[in-house]
Parts: C-alpha cells; structure tokens; sequence
C-alpha cells in the first residue's frame, strides 16, 4: 500500500517499454512513425484499462481505490461547503435522534445487569400475576414473605435463590429525616448475584435470620459517596432508621444499583429487620417481595418453570392467609409459580416507556428517511451536473463499478461524518431526554452508555442512509452513455427522467411527514385532554399532606388504632387552623396518585366491587365534591356505632339501581385485616376520578376514618389553601413538629403532582412535536428545491409563454399546480399509511380514537399550507421572468 | 474484447509459464516468443499479457526484477519460482490429460 508510487512507476515503465517495441516493430514494417505509433496503442487495447486490470490483481487494490475515492470525495465536498453543511447537519440530526432513542431502549431494555452470569437469572412469578389480591407495596410486589420462605425452602432450581423489594427509608429523626432509596434483601442476595464488596463485607444468609437483631446495613457505592464522602472510616458509621441505630458493614461496588433498572439503592437491610415496623414478616396478605434465582448449572428456563409450577400446590397451601371469604381462597391456593429470564432485571421504567420508545424510535427513522430523501435529491442534481465529468472518464476506459463506488465514497464520507457528529449529540439528547422523565417522586437514574450495541445500530443507522441517498445517484451516473452526454454539451439529456423521481421523492416526502405530523398531533391533543379532563373536583389550591410515626411504639391493635386516630385527629386541628387553609379533612387515598383500595362487595344477586376511601367529616367540601343527596361524615359516626358510607353516583348506577339510595345497604365480602361489614348509605356524592387521570369514574364508597377497620398508621391530610403554597407548607409542616416531634412529613402540590405523572404523555407530545416540525421542514425545502429545479429548467418555456401573453397569474398558476400535484399525491398516500401508523399509537392516546377526523384534517391543512408556500416562492420567480432574456439564454 | 478469445480458457497462464520456464524474459520477448513458437497461431493480445503476468506475480508463481536489456533499456525479467515450478507440472499434467481426451473424443468421431 505503501509502495503504491513506487508500483506505479513500475507498471508505467513496463508498459512504456512494451509500448516502444511494438512501435519499433511497426516502424520495421515500414509504418511511417506516427502510424506506428498509433497501430501499437490500438494493439494494446486501451493502455488505461490495462494498468487497472494489472492493479486489480494486487490483492490491496480496493482499500487503496477506496483510500483514493475518499481523498477526493473530501475534496470534491470540500468545493462546496454549503452543500456539505447542509447535508451533514440534516443527517446528524436524523441519526443523532435516532441514536438517542435507541441509547435509552438500549438501556432500559437490552443491556444485562451489571453482576456476573446475568443470563443464569430468572424471575420467579405467578402465572397471570396475583390479580391485585391483598395489599400490595410498590412494583414487582409478587410475593409474601412468608411465601418467600416456602419457596426457599422447597425450591431445587436455584444455586441461590432471594428476594429483594425496592422501597423508602427515612434517615435520622423527625423533622431532620430524609427519604433514601432502601432496599430489602434476603441473606444470600449477594452471594447469589456474586456482588463482591468494595469496602468491608456484604450480608450472608447469617446476618437475615428470623428475629435478627436491628444493626446491620450495607450500603451503595454512590450513597458512600454522596452521604459519607467516600470517607475511609465507613466501615462502622452508623445511620438512624426505624428509630434504631445501623452499623454500616459494607459498600456494594459502582456498577452495581440493585435489581430494578432506572433505580438506584441507597441503603440495603436484610429482610428479617423488617419486623420492627410491625408484623410485615408473618402477614399473609401483604405482597411486597420479588423472588429470584440463579439457576443451578445445567437447568434451563424451562426446567425451573416445570420445578416451580410442581412446588406450587405445597407453598400456597402453606401459606395460605385466613380472612378471605371462601372463593377468594380457592383462587390463591390454584395460583401457580413459573420462572421467567431476568438477565436485565425487573424494570417499571421498560413497562412505562418501552412502548413510547419504540413509538419514538419509528419516528426518528421517519425522519432520517426524509433527510434520506432531500440528500438523494441533492445527490442528484449533483450527478447531473457532473455527468460530462463521468462520460468523459468512461470514454477513457474507467470501469462503471469504479466510477459508481467513487460517487458513492462521497455518500459515504457524509453519512460517516453525520454519523459520527450525531452519536455526539446523541449522548446529550438522551441525557436531556432522561432529564425530562426525571420527578422529584420518580427518579430515573438510567445509565445510557455507548456500548457495543448502540455502536452497531449508529453504524448501521449510518451505512443503511449513506446506501439509501447515496447509491441510486451513483448507480444512475455510472449507467450513463458517453457518447450521448458529451455530444449534449453539458445540457442535461435525461431531465424529464430524472425530474420524475425527484417529484417521487418529494412526494414520499410529503407523505411520511404527514405520518408525523398526524401523530404528533395526536399526542399533543392527548396531553390536553387529560389535563383539562373533568376530575369531578376542584383542582387548583390542593395540597396532600402525608405523615409518618417514626415513634416506633407499639401495642396491640385496638391501642395502636385509638393512639393513631387521637394523633391524626390532633394534626388535622393544627392543619385546619394553619392560616391560609381553607379547609381540610384526613383520607386514607390521595386521588390520582396512582394508589388505590378496592373491597368485593355482596349484591342480591352476585358479586361487584368498589374502591373504599376512609375519610373524616369536610372531604368533600375540601375538594368541592358536591354531595348530591344525604349528609356528610360527622363526629357522630363514632367507631363502635352504626356503620355508615357515602357513595358515588356511578356506584349507585351500577350497585343501587333506581330508587332512593340513602338507607340501603352495602355488604362487603371479607379480606384479611378487613372482615365483612354492612354499611348503610347515608349520602350520594359526585363522581370523580381515582387512581389514574387516564381511567373513568369507578364506583367509590367513602367510609368514616374513624370506621376504618384497622388503622396502623397516620392517614394524610387534604388541604385546600388559599393562601401562597409554600408558607402553607412551611407552617402545617411546623404545627406538624408541635404535635409529636417523632412525625416525618411530606407534601405534595396536587397541580405539580398530575403534570409529573403525564410526563409520559408529555414527553411523547414534545418530542413527536419537535420530531414533526423537523420533518415537516425538511420535506419543505425537499418540496421548494424540485419547484425551484423545474422553473430552472423550464425558463425558457416560461419565457415563450410570457412573450406570447400568458399573465402573471397564469404562470403562478402553471407551476403551482404542480407543487399541488405533488402534495396531493403525497397526502393521499400520506393519510392512508397515517391510519395505520395512528393504530399502533392507540395505546398512548387518551380521549380521542387514533382516526380522530378533526386531527387529522389540522395535519393535512398544515402541511398544504406550508407546501404552498414552498411552491409559491419560485411559482412567483418564475412570473418575473423577464421573457427576452430567457430567450437569449436559448 | 479483453479476452483472448482464441486461447483456451486458462491456457495462457501455462503458455506464459512454459515459456519464462527456459530463461527470464520480459514481457514484449514473451509475446514475442509465444508468436514465435506457435507459429502466429495462438494470438495473444499485447495488452492482456500483462494483467495475467501480475496474477502470476501475485500468485507467486513467477518473480520479476529489472534489468538492463540489449540495448541498454531497463525492462522487468520475469523468471519462475519454485512454486511456480510445481504450478507448471500440474498444469502440464491437466494440460495432457485434457488434451488426450479430446483427442479421443475427435477420432471417436471420425470412426
């Protein structure tokens, strides 16, 4: 490769000296010099074509021919700055954005927990999960502890089975305390996941033992850092939790952040402490563990399935919880187990996005393909212009494949650039984009390196464009006739060709955004409808007040029970004389934040079921629920007297049917901690909704809080202010220390909340938003650029038709009409591949069906509009065309 | 065009390898030479000679060094290798084998 002058020389010289015989042995045959000379050349039979032919034996030839085309593709680019520029930035964007997109489903979906073996994992679940069955903490929650310790107990799948849940712990004391990240785990957790301690030592089975002294804590790589700054002395620190004091054994190292991805663990406790906030151990209907494994060498996925579903019978009927009327039990004892792979661990953030990633990703391929689509129209005009270049060196003897793979080291030196500046912007992108999706509640700490995988889709992503913009240019140019291209004298011979799939292009164009345009659209319009959704309640000025006993005390249930309501009676009466509180009342639920209590109740016929929320008198007054007949909660209801409830209207619809609703009766069917009770309606309320903004209106019961069957901890406060927020807060929160200093509080701005738990919804809508503008541009100048090109070339038909009386309008008119051609064509291909695009969107959208009319009208107008605009701006150049001058340019 | 359409397919390589196999020559004494011998019956082009001197070159079977020639200009001799050596063997050997067999096959014919 090295030599490559040297060889050059060489081939030049031997061929030379052929050359020279031949002519000699002509001039012998008594040819006149110049005959001579001309007869040897003929003989050789093109002396160009040769030399290739001799370097094509050299077994290096391509990359040097490939060395060579790219040097002078980055000079032929280097000519045209503008063009390089423009090309090189629309393909930055389109592979940047696809290459963020990608980063993120890549990290929340490809990549494999950072422990060793990842793919001996499973997942332990139950087939069709539990179905919401008892109470359930946080994501994943599959098991109970005690089922937990049936399945270790029996199981023979696993080397080293464990269970782990993800939750909050409040460090320090009272008003001082703050949330961190804690995780429960089992005593052989780490060993199993073979996690080796970056300081001292990490839990073993010893230290998670039935009745475990509280003491033991390990903690993250980054809490030491952010919390002890990765002080030496760690070992042995201590932290207040629980009302206890924790030594610190260990630190895990870097990489590892647990087992849910897009979370990270700050401190981890074995599971046996979790005795000192109550009976969490031994409760049978508290589902709050996820069970693990690794598999035992030589067992498969399928195997452990096999094992689990036989091991079933025996640990659901072990564990079976008392209290649950009889079908209900029936159901939990057919419940069986199966092991699903979990080398990616478990991930709420997969569940929540991976659909509106892949969503994203589609679309950021859309608009690559549109900078694909201007490219190749550059491309092209390029190609034209230099077609005499290229019949000129096919005449000499240049094979067709060389020349195309010379135009095509062009593409492909911009498609490397772009690629490359794109992965760049990439990284920022997906940070920006993590940034977003990032609550105060819901962290999301996703890591979203470049690793192999995201290295492959961006050149991939690369190569698929550079081919895709870049090969029909350069196939059609090495296609070309010499003789017909140097006879037309630079004037382009095939134009009317070529103009043909320049207008197909434009027109692909038009259509694919109007695919984007119409989804973005659809989301955004998504966004709107659930924030100015009707709630059922009065929105603005509401603050959930949460609060915790760090006390620790304990007792038996009934004392608990009056010790707790006497304290959640206390802070309301601090909270409704707070200045600037309007009203407030204690509930058991915070609507729409996601959490939710539904009880079965008996009807005469059958079964149905309704979500129950324990509240004090005023609760409806607070959140401007009108109450349609009957009374409110009053201090009347007392525990031990009758047993009242108000309900909602859809609940009367649904339960009650017509007739007076007050003085009937609600029967509800037994579940543990909650035995069956009979509840007399005592009033009709307004609908509202509950968990979620995105469902309807369930059937709702609101039960006095001093009824609640088992309180065994503080119930929040809804507040209406009216007053600023913050002083609000700031002064609840110190009436909140006057009551007990063990109180830990916490607030939520009802507003803030419900914009935060669209995040989702409004991401898809800014970033399909941003997406369609791009596009939508892009196809704009895509759509002015051929306009432009065929008033160019039809000058001088225009100039004819000018000097012959056609009006100003006339010519407008003549070249508008094709750009309205064009986009026709475009938006009828457009609003069918639409539909179809919007019916896999159907999931994401709320409150308007995917082939909304109205929507897709707007996309349609919108993108008419833009392109007339396009199209208008030459049209009307092509108007001023001074006729004598078009003529002379003839 | 650039094949020479008159020789067997693959057959100039063994022509070639024959030829240099008696002395190192430099390509216009091997067209020459291969006019020469066969009488101007086998034709090779003068510019396909070369691209299949640099497959054989490149093949290893053939080395090439510039020398003087006789009247003083600087051309490249090609001469065989060892290899090169063993290529014309086997060459020759398939050469014959083919060769026999149409020739049995043509008098088949003409009995």
């Amino acid at each position: 490769l090295f030599r490559r002058e040297q060889l050059e020389d060489e081939l030049d010289a031997e061929l030379r000296f052929h050359l020279d015989r031949l002519t000699d042995a002509n001039l012998a045959h008594g040819l006149d010099p110049e005959a001579a000379r001309r007869q040897a050349v003929l003989a050789m039979d093109g002396i160009e074509r040769r030399k290739e032919e001799c370097r094509d034996t050299r077994r290096v030839a391509w990359v040097e021919n490939t060395a060579r085309d790219l040097r002078h593709a980055a000079r032929v680019l280097r000519r045209s700055p503008g063009f390089t520029a423009v090309a090189i930035l629309s393909l930055a964007l389109g592979v940047g954005a696809n290459t963020a997109i990608f980063q993120l489903l890549n990290a929340v979906r490809l990549r494999t927990l950072p422990v060793a073996d990842p793919h001996e994992l499973a997942n332990v679940r139950i087939v069709g999960g539990h179905g919401g069955m008892g109470l359930n903490d946080g994501f994943n929650s599959e098991f109970t502890n005690p089922m937990w310790e049936a399945i270790r107990d029996r199981q023979e799948a696993f080397s080293g089975a464990f269970a782990w849940n993800l939750t909050g712990f409040a460090i320090g004391r009272g008003a001082e305390s703050q949330f961190v990240t804690g995780l429960w785990v089992s005593g052989d957790l780490f060993a199993a996941l073979r996690v080796v301690p970056e300081r001292g030592r990490l839990f073993s089975p010893a230290d998670d033992r039935r009745g475990c002294a509280p003491r033991s804590a390990v903690i993250s790589h980054a809490f030491w850092q952010g919390h002890f700054g990765g002080s030496d002395e760690v070992i042995g620190a201590t932290l207040q939790m629980f009302g206890r004091t924790f030594d610190v054994i260990g630190v895990t190292p870097p990489e590892f952040f647990g087992l849910e991805v897009g979370k990270h663990f700050d401190v981890a406790l074995p599971i046996c402490v979790a005795a000192v906030t109550g009976d969490l151990l031994d409760l049978r209907h508290v589902w709050w563990l996820t069970v693990m494994g690794r598999l035992k060498p030589g067992w498969t996925i399928a195997r452990a399935s096999e094992h689990l579903k036989a091991i079933s019978p025996a640990v659901f009927d072990a564990t079976a919880p008392a209290g649950y009327a009889s079908n209900a039990a029936e159901t939990y004892r057919k419940f069986r187990m199966t092991a699903e792979p979990a080398e990616s661990g478990v991930s709420r953030v997969r569940e929540t996005y991976g659909r509106s990633l892949w969503m994203l990703l589609a679309m950021t391929g859309l608009v690559l393909l549109i900078a694909c689509a201007n490219l190749a129209n550059l491309m092209l005009a390029r190609a034209a212009a230099r077609e005499r270049e290229v019949a000129i060196r096919v005449a000499i003897g240049a094979s067709r494949s060389r020349i195309a793979f010379q135009l095509l080291a062009e593409s492909l030196l911009l498609a490397g650039i772009g690629a490359v500046i794109g992965a760049a912007m990439a990284t920022f992108v997906s940070r920006a984009v993590v940034a977003f999706l990032t609550t105060p509640r819901e962290p999301l700490l996703l890591d979203a390196p470049m690793d192999w995988r995201v290295f492959a889709f961006t050149a991939a992503t690369g190569v698929i464009t550079c081919i895709a913009f870049g090969l029909a240019p350069a196939v059609r140019s090495s296609l070309i006739e010499p003789g017909a291209a140097v006879k037309s004298g630079g004037r382009t011979t095939s134009g009317g060709e070529r103009l043909v799939v320049k207008r197909l292009l434009v027109a692909g164009q038009v259509s694919v955004s109007l695919i984007l345009l119409v989804l973005a659209l659809l989301f955004v319009r998504s966004v709107r409808n659930l924030l100015t959704a009707d709630t059922g309640f009065r929105r603005d000025g509401i603050v959930f007040a949460s609060f915790g006993d760090m006390s620790g005390a304990r007792g038996t249930a009934a004392e608990m029970k009056a010790r707790l309501l006497t304290t959640q009676a206390a802070l309301l009466e601090q909270v409704r004389s707070t200045p600037g509180v309007e009203s407030a009342a204690s509930s058991t639920q915070f609507l729409l934040t996601g959490s939710s209590w539904t009880q079965g109740i008996r009807l005469e016929p059958g079964r149905g079921s309704s979500k129950f929320t324990y509240v004090s008198s005023d609760y409806f007054r607070t959140l401007g629920i009108p109450i349609r007949a009957g009374r409110d909660v009053n201090d009347y209801d007392a525990a031990d007297g009758r047993k009242v409830a108000l309900v909602n209207e859809t609940f009367v619809q649904q339960y009650l049917g017509s007739g007076a609703a007050i003085g009937r009766s609600i029967r509800t069917i037994a579940e543990p901690g909650y035995p069956e009770a009979v509840y007399d309606v005592i009033g009709v309320v307004g609908d509202t909704k509950y968990a979620d903004l995105r469902e309807g209106n369930p059937p709702i019961a609101y039960v006095p809080l001093t009824q609640h069957p088992n309180v065994h901890s503080l119930k929040g406060i809804v507040i209406r202010a009216s007053g600023s927020l913050p002083d609000v807060i700031a002064e609840v929160r110190r009436r909140a220390g006057l009551v007990s200093r063990d109180i830990a509080t916490g607030f939520d701005v009802f507003e803030t909340h419900v914009r935060e738990r669209l995040v989702r919804e409004r991401m898809m809508a800014w970033l399909s938003g941003f997406f369609a503008v791009l596009a939508a541009a892009l196809a704009t100048i895509g759509l002015y650029g051929v306009v432009a090109y065929m008033v160019v070339s039809r000058r001088s038909e225009i100039g004819i038709r000018l000097a012959l009386g056609a009006t100003t309008p006339g010519i407008v008119w003549l070249v508008l009409r094709e750009t309205a051609l064009l986009v026709a064509i475009g938006v009828v291909v457009g609003v069918g591949l639409s539909l179809v695009a919007a019916r896999s969107a159907a999931a994401l959208l709320f409150g308007l069906s995917p082939h909304d009319v109205p929507t897709i009208l707007a996309a349609v107008v919108l993108l008419a509009v833009t392109a007339g605009l396009a199209g208008y701006v030459p049209a009307r150049r092509a108007s001023k065309v001074d006729p004598m001058e078009a003529l002379r340019c003839e | 065009v650039s094949k020479p359409s008159d020789l067997v397919q693959g057959t100039l390589d063994l022509l070639i390898l024959k030829i240099i196999a008696l002395e190192a020559l430099h390509g216009w004494a091997i067209s020459q030479r291969l006019k020469q011998v066969s009488g101007d019956v086998l034709q090779v082009s003068d510019g396909s000679l070369y691209p299949a001197l640099h497959k054989l070159e490149q093949e290893g079977w053939i080395t090439a060094t510039w020398k003087p020639t006789e009247n003083n200009r600087r051309a490249k001799f090609y001469e065989l290798t060892r290899a090169g050596r063993k290529e014309l063997e086997r060459e020759t050997a398939n050469w014959q084998r083919l060769s026999n067999a149409i020739t049995g096959v043509v008098k088949l014919k003409e009995a």
